[in-house]
């Protein structure tokens, strides 16, 4: 059940996730992607109830867009984590979006950054993150294996650990994740890890 | 056949029409039985048709020839249906809504509604109205410029767009059989047997689903009924009773 996890590395940020869509004891389908590109440098992933997820993430997303289209330069990754926080804290003493949100980015100037939100609306700079019940699994993963400056190829061999530990313990664990990267070059899909044909 | 219900009134007797000719005003109140052999029967009959539907389960799957969806079908136009597990009031009155929006769609645009727009138009309507007790799980199936399409929708706003879904109290029951038997390549009539064995199997098992398992096919010229079975005469044609074998036979005794 429900698993996002994320890192900082040497010039790009990794996030990982799972990919199933679950109702009660049914998994309605086992390769719903749950990390969106939200622009050409940022990747959100994002773990919470499953309409929260699509209208709050499609919402960050075309406001994101719109300060684009109207200023003509995109939002840096800091402020794109600041704009969802306001927005989940406003939210949070009206209707509530119950959703956990890793914001993956990079910018010219500053790098590769990584922002952990949560469905209160806490916002953290943090150089590793996990939501869900994989995180207790990829927390302290990424806590024994983890360093700065990590390289690409490091970075999706520790992912690759906790997707392990994760289905060799959980009891809930998804079959299938997705690993998104963001760098210097854009946001893009790296790689999935299937154990199950995606139904 | 007349059933006599004087015991019944107290007063008043019940009079027939006045142009009633034959009806005689002395005569003691009563009305007509229908005309058949077996009352009883009848009047089971008559509840079974008008009986609310309580459980449900509903499957809709895409394969090569088109999509296919079975049971408690909304038509919503002739390109587009919609299952209906969960509250049928909500249900039907927000497919009706939904036939309504796509209906304006199409005058305002000159074209048909896409599957992907039309079921996000439902899920974000149950999405403003969520926690408000709405109770609707449902499958847009339908084919549009892009092909066929298919998505989940629920009132607690989820939306998933997929290659087959089962919605409904039966729904794991159905999954077994039809994530067994699916394929992508299937014609028309494997596909239509598949769904109908599924909702069957799932109508045998959950005890609250049950019914007529009616199987639909949307292709590139709109939908089609394919059939509608009652699911207690298919279980008589998968599995016909067999004669037991006796235990023991009475043998003549030998003189």
């Amino acid at each position: 059940m429900e698993c996002v996890f994320g890192l900082v590395g040497d010039g790009f940020v990794v996030i990982a996730s799972d990919t199933s869509a679950v109702h009660s004891i049914l998994v309605h389908k086992s390769n719903e992607d749950k990390v969106m590109i939200l622009d050409s440098h940022k990747l959100l992933g994002v773990s919470g109830e499953a309409g929260d997820r699509a209208q709050f993430t499609e919402y960050i997303q075309k406001n994101v867009h719109l300060y684009q289209f109207r200023n003509g330069i995109p939002l840096t990754t800091a402020a794109a984590a600041n704009f969802t926080r306001g927005e989940l804290a406003t939210a949070l003493r009206k209707n509530p979006y119950f959703v956990n949100i890793l914001l993956a980015g990079y910018d010219k100037d500053i790098g590769p950054s990584l922002y952990y939100v949560d469905y209160i609306a806490t916002l953290h700079k943090v150089d590793k993150g996990a939501f869900g019940y994989g995180s207790y699994f990829a927390l302290s993963m990424m806590d024994r294996h983890y360093h700065s400056g990590m390289s690409l190829s490091d970075a999706v061999d520790l992912v690759d650990k906790c997707i392990a530990e994760i289905r060799t313990r959980l009891v809930v664990a998804p079959p299938n994740f997705v690993i998104k990267v963001v760098d210097k070059d854009g946001a893009r899909e790296f790689a999935w890890r299937e154990s199950i044909s995606s139904a | 056949m007349k059933l006599d219900t004087s015991g019944l009134e107290s007063f008043a007797p019940h009079r027939g029409d006045l142009d009633d000719i034959s009806c005689d005003l002395s005569a003691p109140p009563s009305f007509d039985l229908p005309g058949c052999d077996d009352f009883d029967g009848f009047q089971k009959k008559a509840i079974q048709m008008v009986k609310p539907a309580k459980g449900t389960t509903t499957l809709a799957f895409i394969f090569k020839e088109a999509s296919q969806t079975v049971k408690k079908v909304i038509e919503i136009n002739p390109y587009m249906l919609g299952t209906m597990a969960g509250g049928a009031a909500d249900c039907q009155f927000w497919h009706r809504n939904l036939g309504i929006k796509c209906r304006l769609h199409e005058l305002a645009n000159k074209r048909r509604i896409s599957v992907t727009g039309a079921s996000k138009l439902l899920a974000n309507i149950l999405y403003s109205y969520r926690g408000m007790g709405l109770s609707v799980g449902t499958m847009i199936a339908g084919w549009d410029e892009t092909g066929p399409g298919l998505y989940y929708v629920d009132s607690e706003g989820g939306r998933l767009k997929g290659k087959r879904f089962s919605v409904g109290s039966g729904s794991p029951y159905a999954y077994g059989v039809l994530d067994s038997g699916y394929q992508y390549e299937m014609s028309i009539e494997e596909a239509a047997e598949l769904a109908r064995r599924a909702i069957y199997h799932a109508t045998f098992r959950d005890g609250a689903s049950g019914g007529v398992a009616s199987v639909y096919y949307v292709g590139p010229d709109g939908w089609k009924k394919l059939s509608g079975d009652d699911v207690g005469e298919l279980h008589y044609k998968y599995y016909p009773v067999v004669a037991p074998p006796a235990e023991q036979e009475m043998a003549e005794a030998a003189a």
